[in-house]
């Protein structure tokens, strides 16, 4: 069973929702779309307070070409466009919406039917990546980086093939695993929609195989579609790191940064962003809802849900059965690399794959101790770094030895601070150095 | 005996010629130093700290020895040693002591645990640094201080710690030196370095919260919501401006009337190192003397 060669880790897996269907949360009562949703440039709101929007109106146009719009996912009257408190912990500004009714804009098509790429022979690859940029999508595992920009490769590089994250390696989550089973069909046509886009004849979905449901129904189905191969991988964590499956799937090993995966040849799309693909450029649908995993070991009904964009999380969980009592700490995304959320007010992005809530003793860390030197750490990192060294050396602001020591290659997936025996924060430390050695390297390249 | 006097001529030739070349090496390679850099040096505190902005006090000494040989010594300060060390340095190198304004270090921030809920715990690193990448601490306020001490960290002087009782960094007035490593080291950079002031009294608004007032006041009862009452009080002078949901008092335009004081809803004005107020009858006639002897 093919994986990743450099470190990794395996986490309890708990992926207590993985028997229940999709099923379609309600529609909020007031929808809050943030501006941010995305990285880099912010939305420019288009819209006033008292504004009419339908579903699938435009709310902010992209900021420059690292953005993406924003697409209303309720119908009603803009409230207000004001700053709203964002999973990130910040204010920052966001378009009101108070729902009334469910009216869709007319150019979108509703209906379930499979529409395949025989089905409309003339979209070429600017088509495809001209209605990806205009839906608005972003990777969809969570790092919501703008989705047309993957597409477009930089002149003089080629990529041989694509790469679709079915790896779902973060504890609890089962968002795309529900997917897979339930929108096959979708699934594989996005992905020949991806595949086409960049030019390429040859497409992967690595899925691992603690999903054997999922692996042997898309093995099936991928026969009727050419170019495309199901790869089953050993479950091991961080696998849905871009580089980590890479490395998994074809055996190439992306270079330290600047290097992107595009330098060894590999364009890797989420399998949820395989889907809300073949939505926009076959169904003519803005990417306005995504399926999110609503789970804690104390909640009732821990559900995957397909739910509007702006929905606050409250109301998911509401849905789920209200938060127990215990709860120690809500987190959004995954256990790995979620962050713990201020308030259930915060309204889902297009970035939430999951919502965490932890029982009140699971949720603590517990105190730190003195490093034992161990070398759990190093051995853990998928990224080949000594964690324990490069926590120290930003706990000393020793910048110059951090980036030697290559901090910025780290991709924050925790498994050292997962792994430490010591319980020490290694990953917060290693955040801290890693932020401030990129801005001293931006600094230094834009003199 | 011969052994003994071969010995004795060998080690004295090789001291010769040692002493020899060393005497030579000594006169060729001489480095030419200004004796006032040693002077200098030495009547500054050797704290090292940098308040002064050059890497440490010999460069501070260098720097003040240039400046001399410039013609001046305007802007010159060392904020640990303060106008006594600075007359000092100015006798030696023959000049006038430029007006330096000492400084102190103010935290504006007066979210107590009393006033401010802190109704969320960080589980993590215990680091403003770290606590300010994750979002807000463990307050509600995403502008106030975190109360994990990295000021206190950079100080080297001790003069600023964290009150485990209040759950914000206070500053001790009589150990600041002013060298502003805290101001650095605050990730919110809600510390201010703010002129002394006559016998150490000064105005400045405690807060730091730059939301709109609705939001402001649910984060904390002693928050500046950015009413602007206090700089229609100050209307004679013009020393408090509003920006950003926040008001600022110039230090170099307030006349320490203390009005703002008394017109802030919030309390999110403080009087430095003012006595105690006098019964109300006698205060209209003292602020008046007061405004007139200044």
């Amino acid at each position: 069973m093919k994986t990743f060669k450099i470190g990794g880790v395996h986490p309890a897996e708990c992926k207590l929702s993985a028997g229940s269907p999709i099923r379609d949360a309600q529609l909020p009562k007031q929808a809050v779309f943030s501006m941010f949703q995305h990285i880099g440039a912010p939305a420019k709101p288009v819209v006033k307070k008292g504004d009419e929007v339908k579903v699938g109106t435009l709310l902010g146009e992209a900021g420059g070409f690292v953005s993406a719009p924003v697409y209303s996912s309720v119908s009603g009257k803009v409230a207000k466009v004001d700053v709203a408190l964002d999973a990130s912990g910040t204010r920052r500004m966001a378009v009101y919406v108070d729902v009334d009714g469910d009216e869709w804009e007319s150019s979108i098509d509703r209906t379930n039917d499979l529409v395949t790429l025989a089905d409309r022979p003339e979209l070429d690859a600017a088509a495809i990546v001209e209605k990806v940029k205009w839906a608005g999508i972003v990777g969809l595992g969570g790092a919501t980086f703008p989705c047309h920009v993957k597409l477009s490769p930089p002149p003089g590089q080629k990529a041989d093939c694509v790469i679709i994250n079915a790896v779902e390696c973060e504890p609890y989550l089962t968002a795309d695993h529900r997917l897979m089973l339930e929108h096959t069909d979708e699934i594989l046509v996005g992905t020949q929609l991806i595949m086409k886009a960049v030019g390429v004849e040859k497409g992967f979905i690595g899925i691992e195989n603690n999903k054997p449901d999922a692996i042997a129904l898309m093995t099936e189905k991928a026969k009727n579609y050419a170019g495309i191969e199901i790869v089953p991988l050993k479950v091991k964590y961080p696998q849905g790191g871009e580089k980590q499956l890479i490395d998994a799937v074809i055996g190439r090993q992306v270079p330290a940064p600047p290097a992107i995966p595009i330098n060894v040849g590999a364009v890797v799309q989420n399998v949820g962003t395989a889907f809300a693909i073949y939505e926009a450029v076959m169904k003519n649908k803005p990417l306005i809802d995504r399926i999110i995993t609503v789970t804690g070991k104390g909640l009732d009904k821990p559900s995957n849900l397909r739910a509007r964009l702006g929905t606050p999380f409250q109301q998911l969980v509401d849905e789920c059965g209200g938060v127990p009592e215990d709860t120690g700490k809500i987190i959004g995304g995954g256990p790995m690399m979620g962050k713990a959320l201020l308030s259930l007010e915060v309204p889902m992005t297009k970035g939430s794959s999951g919502l965490l809530l932890m029982t009140g003793d699971e949720a603590l860390r517990g105190e730190a101790r003195p490093c034992i030197r161990c070398a759990k750490c190093v051995k853990a990192c998928p990224m080949g770094l000594e964690p324990f060294l490069l926590a120290s050396l930003s706990h000393k602001q020793m910048w110059d030895e951090a980036e030697q020591n290559d901090i910025v290659s780290c991709i924050e997936c925790g498994s050292c601070a997962f792994t430490c025996p010591s319980r020490r924060p290694l990953l917060d430390n290693i955040r801290v150095g890693k932020t401030t050695v990129m801005g001293i390297i931006r600094a230094r390249n834009a003199k | 005996m011969n052994v003994i006097l071969i010995a004795v001529v060998v080690l004295g030739l090789t001291g010769f010629v040692a002493a020899l070349v060393l005497y030579v090496a000594s006169r060729r390679f001489a480095v030419v130093e200004d004796p006032r850099l040693a002077q200098v040096s030495e009547v500054l505190p050797q704290a090292n700290c940098g308040g002064c902005g050059y890497p440490g006090c010999s460069g501070f000494a260098s720097a003040c020895v240039k400046a001399a040989d410039g013609g001046s010594l305007d802007g010159m300060l060392c904020p640990v040693g303060g106008a006594p060390v600075m007359e000092r340095v100015a006798s030696i190198l023959g000049m006038q002591a430029a007006d330096a304004v000492a400084k102190v270090a103010v935290v504006r921030c007066a979210g107590t645990c009393e006033v401010r809920d802190h109704g969320l715990t960080f589980d993590g690193e215990r680091s403003c640094r770290v606590q300010q990448m994750t979002g807000m601490g463990e307050t509600l306020c995403a502008y106030g201080c975190l109360g994990e001490g990295d000021c206190e960290r950079a100080c080297i002087f001790s003069a600023i710690k964290v009150n485990p009782t209040t759950g914000i960094a206070e500053v001790d007035e009589e150990k600041c030196t002013g060298c502003g490593a805290c101001t650095k080291a605050c990730p919110r950079l809600i510390i201010e370095l703010r002129p002394k002031g006559p016998k150490g009294r000064r105005m400045a608004v405690t807060c730091s919260n730059r939301d709109k007032g609705i939001l402001a006041t649910k984060a904390c009862k002693a928050s500046c919501i950015g009413c602007g009452k206090c700089v229609k009080t100050c209307d004679k002078f013009e020393a408090i401006t509003l920006a950003n949901n926040l008001a600022y008092i110039d230090p170099e335009k307030c006349r320490l009337c203390r009005k703002c004081e008394e017109a802030c809803p919030r309390g999110a004005i403080k009087a430095f190192n003012f006595p105690p107020r006098k019964p109300k009858t006698e205060e209209t006639t003292n602020e008046n003397n007061e405004q007139a002897t200044i």
